[in-house]
């Protein structure tokens, strides 16, 4: 909007600063940056005497001090006796790993969907619209607070697994248990040898990667197809089964059993963190469905028609024409969504899920009344989560996107 | 549009102007409504009824000291607050005092700046678990999961007492008392503690209540009361005072049907001091003579308060227990009016 | 010709025979099911497992909530009503506490014999926002909808009549500084003052004189006080007071990302970025637990003012996100049209790019809205007692304690109606305003 206009032949006059476009925006700018600096003024002017008048200080010595209360699901050891500090790292992990687990899911229910909406099974299509409208209009809190009951209410407790005419049974092979206290699973416990076995396992999987290149450049070069997934899919599974074997087994499964109150041994996945993730799931998914719905119905028909009279199958059309287009549209409010669904984690306290907002920002904070310090340590750690996110999944998008001249 | 706000903010910010000086008192006055901060719900302590009137235990005390400074017990704004803002709400002001079973600890009172004007229910955390656990003691409880409410001192408690005893439990941290029972009859949780109070007034509501044992210990000393703000001597002394004269009154046999009858003068000087027919304990208070008058009037003594709310005769059936007058082997003890 | 072929080709048919009905497996329902449910074998099996998903839900949760007792004045009360109706133990659902609560879960506790004045502000909320909505309607309603912040102000708080006229004054004062002093001191001069004296009548004037006033001519309704407010209306009022004044700020912000002006730039950019990389809860807890640290001491203001301003500015943040994506879909023609017409900035902006941007930016807009009414649940972890909070406050009571799903599934359909009508109208408009044909 700024014009160049002739340099003014007489010398600079005040007036300039106002009505000359070059020096308005320069004006404009100063008085915001004061107004700006005045208002961060006034705030921490406020703080600073609000503090003195409370006489309390501003001190992040807290994270220090015992924290007294324990966490039940812990991804590093804290016992009561640990500090603050620790039962905030604690609570970021969780939050971290509902994240993760989350977005992982989020996006699997919401392709299935979004690609199932668009089915020509009436039935189907409908049952996928309700799930979308169900979830995309009622609030999150209450799907959390909902699915948490209906887990609880649904599954049987630990209680029905005992005596002889238990009322509920351990499932694959008495492997795993079903409870309203969560899922246990069988531990994986380390023997002898079992670095080879990883090492194996990780080699494995360096190898379907250098296949996958080798095979791509060969049909550049000759027009080959090589049956990439079946070779991958035995690269996969066959070194690894072979290995563990040649290795006398070397990892062994502890599997859960049923012992005073509870289940024991195993890997517990607690109730509040399944509930919390799948109600994530389903209701950030219902959002995915729909970008995922808008991405491939922006892509216009003709793309289709000419792939097909090109003579290209189906699925090759789908991977290789419509996809990689959708993609591009679907990918940015895909980001979003992640954020959101990171954000959203932060009502784990409704189902007693420990993640930083409840240890950090909850317990912690009421139990040494820092509020202002540890409100700042919260805002900031999901600000440089998002930050993060938003970061690595626009560097993805930008190696998608499509390179205009 | 944003004006809205603006004009909000300047309304709002006249008519709520708190500072946190000494002048609760002239404030409330001015303002013809008491601000106290309750629970968002807590059965028999704090609960709107279906006419949106609040009701329990800690309600009363609240109206208590409305009748006192403002003569309407009903002249009193409830603010729900939770466990985490309760402590906030006081300290900026937004309310005038806070009535919600909070347990008075030394960090509380000192470090956090407030000051427990006394106690109006002795209690302490209790468990209870399904009778067919078989569980007759806490000490039996190795290894059990446990739902608490967060956000209190329970979870405190919880962890010194497994840890003393060399037990391992499973916590299920649960937001609201609500919840926490319906996981604990879902059997989510093999045993819910909290204060012993509210473990009496959540089994009370079981379909089937016989099912479910309270275990004998307690495991910690939870005196609940209310507190202001430090700072303001005055109204921490007509609130501490308030309740005060809610114990005596009970001790003294004060009740809200004859206090009108002793107002007019009785043969007890200490009735009469209390009574404002003898002396200037309400001047002295910044009030007028008959405040008491008004307050047992209005809500009646401590043991109607408690008969009412949280008594025998009400669905939660809690007894006295150390909650019972000094003289009757409690722990209720007013110091005199003199 | 024809008549020749029809003599002399014995073979041709000289009449037309009469239309006959599609066989049975192309038509009617079977044609429908065939193509819809059992086109192919997989489309088959998806069939079946949705009418069993159907069935088993259905199954499940119909009879429990149809046959449900709706008049019973406690939990204990329903109990006995279904153990007498169905026998000992059946499951049905207990409506009851909806409608021995219904006024509580809409108005919270607003004073009952007051209750006409929030509906009436919900009427009159519909009135102002549909010549917004529906561009058929005549434009001289949007003098209404300029009018109605203080009305509805008025209608749900009100106190003295003075406050909010003397409020809306500070516009018509800036509007006559516009109009009046812009000859004598010039353009700029002008728009500097309609913005500043405005503000220092605002700050400085309104109280003196709605108070004066008030006291000469005292006109008003009942004062009650924000505590009051409760259950969907306390919803109701955070959202809508949210989406109106976030929309203006939003649009600014958004704008403010867009500028050349190195600072204002900034400052936007770190603004946005700030507020949606952290959780609206945390924003909420700042706003009850914070917020008075950063005013002067002594200041204290309504706690549900700070969760407005709070939910505010955090929906704004995300509307600037949306009406930048819209700025930024704009060929850059119109920009480089608009300048080449003389217009100045504001003039651009207001005559060629805002419109057209806005328009593209609608789905966005009102689905930042939906999440907006969405998100006003979250209030409950601060002690606002809206429906979420009020499900909690009421099964604190005796008499309800123990009661959970009917609260819930109530509350979710309120949600659901309102939120879903939202989306309908955003669809409805996003065809209407649909120009290509694809």
């Amino acid at each position: 909007m700024a014009t160049i206009t002739d340099p003014p032949s007489e010398g600079f006059r005040l007036s300039q600063l106002i009505y000359d476009t070059r020096y308005r925006s320069l004006t404009i700018q100063v008085v915001a940056s004061i107004f700006i600096m005045l208002g961060i003024a006034f705030l921490f002017m406020n703080v600073v005497t609000n503090l003195q008048a409370l006489g309390k200080d501003f001190d992040f010595g807290f994270l220090g001090n015992r924290a007294g209360y324990d966490i039940n699901q812990r991804l590093i050891e804290y016992s009561n006796n640990s500090t603050h500090g620790r039962a905030a790292m604690v609570g970021i992990l969780n939050t971290l790993l509902v994240a993760f687990l989350g977005c992982i899911v989020a996006t699997v229910l919401g392709i299935f969907a979004g690609v199932m909406r668009l089915s020509k099974n009436w039935l189907v299509a409908k049952l996928m619209a309700v799930y979308v409208e169900g979830f995309r209009n009622i609030p999150l809190l209450l799907w959390i607070l909902v699915i948490f009951a209906v887990m609880t209410e649904s599954a049987p407790q630990p209680r029905d697994f005992r005596g002889e005419d238990a009322s509920a049974s351990m499932i694959l092979f008495d492997s795993v248990a079903v409870t309203n206290r969560g899922i246990f699973v069988p531990a994986p416990i380390w023997g002898p040898n079992s670095g080879i076995l990883v090492a194996v396992f990780l080699l494995s999987l360096v190898a379907i990667w250098a296949f996958r290149r080798y095979a791509h450049k060969r049909q550049e070069e000759t027009g080959e197809i090589l049956p990439v997934f079946w070779i991958s899919l035995g690269l996969f599974f066959v070194p690894s089964i072979l290995a563990y074997f040649v290795l006398g087994q070397p990892v062994s499964l502890r599997y859960p059993e049923l012992a005073g109150f509870n289940f024991e041994g195993g890997i517990q996945l607690r109730n509040s963190l399944i509930a919390l993730w799948f109600a994530l799931s389903l209701y950030t998914g219902a959002f995915i469905a729909e970008i995922v719905r808008a991405g491939i119905l922006a892509i216009s028909k003709g793309q289709t028609e000419a792939a097909y009279a090109l003579g290209l199958r189906p699925n090759r059309t789908m991977s290789l024409v419509i996809l990689p287009q959708a993609l591009r549209v679907i990918i940015p409010p895909l980001i979003s969504q992640y954020l959101n669904l990171t954000k959203n984690s932060s009502l784990a306290i409704a189902v007693g899920y420990m993640d930083v907002r409840s240890t950090l920002g909850g317990i912690t904070i009421n139990q040494t009344g820092r509020e202002l310090e540890g409100m700042l340590l919260l805002g900031c750690f999901y600000l440089a989560t998002s930050l993060i996110i938003s970061g690595a999944m626009n560097v993805y998008n930008n190696s998608v996107k499509l390179k205009e001249r | 549009m944003k004006k809205s706000v603006f004009y909000g903010t300047l309304a709002v910010a006249a008519v709520a102007a708190g500072t946190l000086s000494a002048q609760t008192l002239a404030e409330v006055q001015e303002r013809g409504s008491l601000n106290c901060g309750v629970s968002t719900g807590l059965t028999g302590f704090a609960a709107p009824d279906a006419s949106g009137e609040w009701q329990g235990f800690d309600v009363a005390m609240c109206r208590a000291v409305a009748a006192a400074v403002l003569g309407d017990a009903m002249a009193v704004e409830f603010v729900p607050t939770t466990g985490q803002t309760r402590f906030t709400a006081l300290a900026s002001g937004e309310i005038d005092m806070l009535a919600r079973n909070t347990t008075w600890t030394f960090s509380r009172d000192v470090d956090l700046g407030f000051e427990f004007v006394g106690v109006n229910y002795y209690d302490g955390q209790g468990f209870m678990v399904p009778r067919d656990l078989g569980v007759s003691s806490a000490m039996e409880l190795d290894g059990a999961t446990v739902c608490i409410q967060t956000g209190t001192t329970t979870e405190l408690n919880l962890a010194d007492f497994f840890s003393s005893n060399g037990m391992s439990y499973e916590p299920v941290p649960i937001e609201t008392n609500a919840e926490a029972q319906q996981q604990y009859l879902a059997g989510a949780c093999d045993v819910y503690t909290t204060d012993a109070s509210g473990l009496a007034a959540t089994r009370a509501t079981f379909e089937d209540p016989s099912a479910h044992v309270i275990l004998p210990e307690i495991i910690s000393k939870e005196p609940l009361g209310p507190l202001v703000r430090h700072g303001d001597n005055q109204w921490g002394d007509i609130v501490r005072w308030t309740l005060n004269g809610l114990v005596s009154a009970e001790e003294l046999g004060i009740t809200s049907a004859n206090v009108a009858e002793l107002a007019t003068g009785t043969d007890n000087p200490e009735i009469n001091r209390m009574l404002g027919t003898e002396g200037e304990y309400g001047a002295m208070l910044g009030l007028d003579g008959d405040w008491m008058v008004r307050v047992i009037s209005s809500v009646g003594n401590y043991g109607e308060i408690f008969e009412g709310n949280i008594g025998e005769n009400t669905p939660i059936g809690l007894a006295r227990g150390l909650n019972a007058q000094w003289t009757d082997g409690g722990l209720l003890y007013s110091p005199p009016f003199r | 010709m024809s008549e020749v072929h029809a003599q002399t080709v014995a073979y041709v048919r000289d009449t037309m025979i009469p239309q006959e009905a599609p066989p049975p497996t192309e038509a009617g329902a079977i044609k429908w099911l065939r193509e819809n449910l059992f086109s192919s074998w997989l489309n088959a099996i998806l069939t079946v497992v949705s009418l069993y998903v159907i069935y088993w839900v259905v199954s499940h949760v119909a009879g429990w909530m149809l046959f449900g007792i709706w008049d019973a004045g406690s939990l204990s009360e329903c109990r006995e009503v279904r153990d007498a109706t169905y026998g000992e133990g059946a499951s049905v659902a207990c409506w009851a506490v909806l409608t021995d609560r219904w006024d509580q879960l809409m108005f919270g506790f607003y004073p009952s014999e007051l209750y006409w004045r929030p509906v009436l502000a919900l009427v009159l909320f519909l009135v102002a926002i549909a010549p917004v909505l529906y561009d058929s309607l005549p434009r001289k309603m949007l003098w209404f909808t300029a009018a109605s912040p203080f009305v509805l102000f008025f209608l749900l708080w009100g106190g003295t009549i003075w406050g909010p006229l003397a409020v809306a004054a500070g516009f018509a004062i800036g509007w006559a500084v516009l109009r009046f002093a812009t000859p004598v001191i010039g353009d700029l001069g002008g728009i500097v003052a309609a913005f500043v004296v405005p503000i220092l009548y605002w700050f400085f004037a309104v109280g003196p004189i709605a108070g004066a006033l008030g006291n000469a001519i005292p006109i008003g309704i009942e004062f009650v006080p924000s505590d009051d407010f409760g259950g969907f209306m306390l919803a109701f009022v955070i959202g809508i007071a949210g989406i109106i004044l976030s929309l203006p700020l939003g649009i600014l912000l958004a704008l403010g990302r867009q500028s050349d002006l190195f600072i204002i730039n900034k400052f936007s950019v770190i603004f946005i970025e700030v507020i949606r990389g952290v959780p609206l809860i945390v924003w909420l807890f700042t706003a009850s637990l914070l917020l008075n640290y950063f005013l002067p001491p002594g200041t204290n203001f309504d706690l549900m003012l700070r969760v407005i301003i709070m939910v505010t500015l955090f929906s704004a943040a995300y509307l600037a996100e949306v009406v930048r994506g819209g700025l930024a879909a704009l060929p850059r023609g119109q920009y480089e049209g608009a300048d080449s017409l003389g217009l100045d900035y504001w003039q651009s902006m207001r005559l060629i790019i805002l419109p057209q941007a806005l328009k593209i930016s609608i789905p966005g807009i009102v689905s930042t809205f939906i999440g907006l009414f969405k998100d006003t649940t979250l209030v409950v972890f601060i002690g606002l007692l809206d429906p979420i909070g009020l499900s909690n406050a009421i099964r604190a009571t005796t008499d309800w304690n123990g009661i959970y799903w009917e609260l819930f599934i109530f509350i979710g359909l309120c949600f659901f109606v309102c939120c879903y009508a939202m989306s309908q109208y955003s669809q409805w408009l996003e065809r209407k305003l649909r120009t290509d044909h694809r």
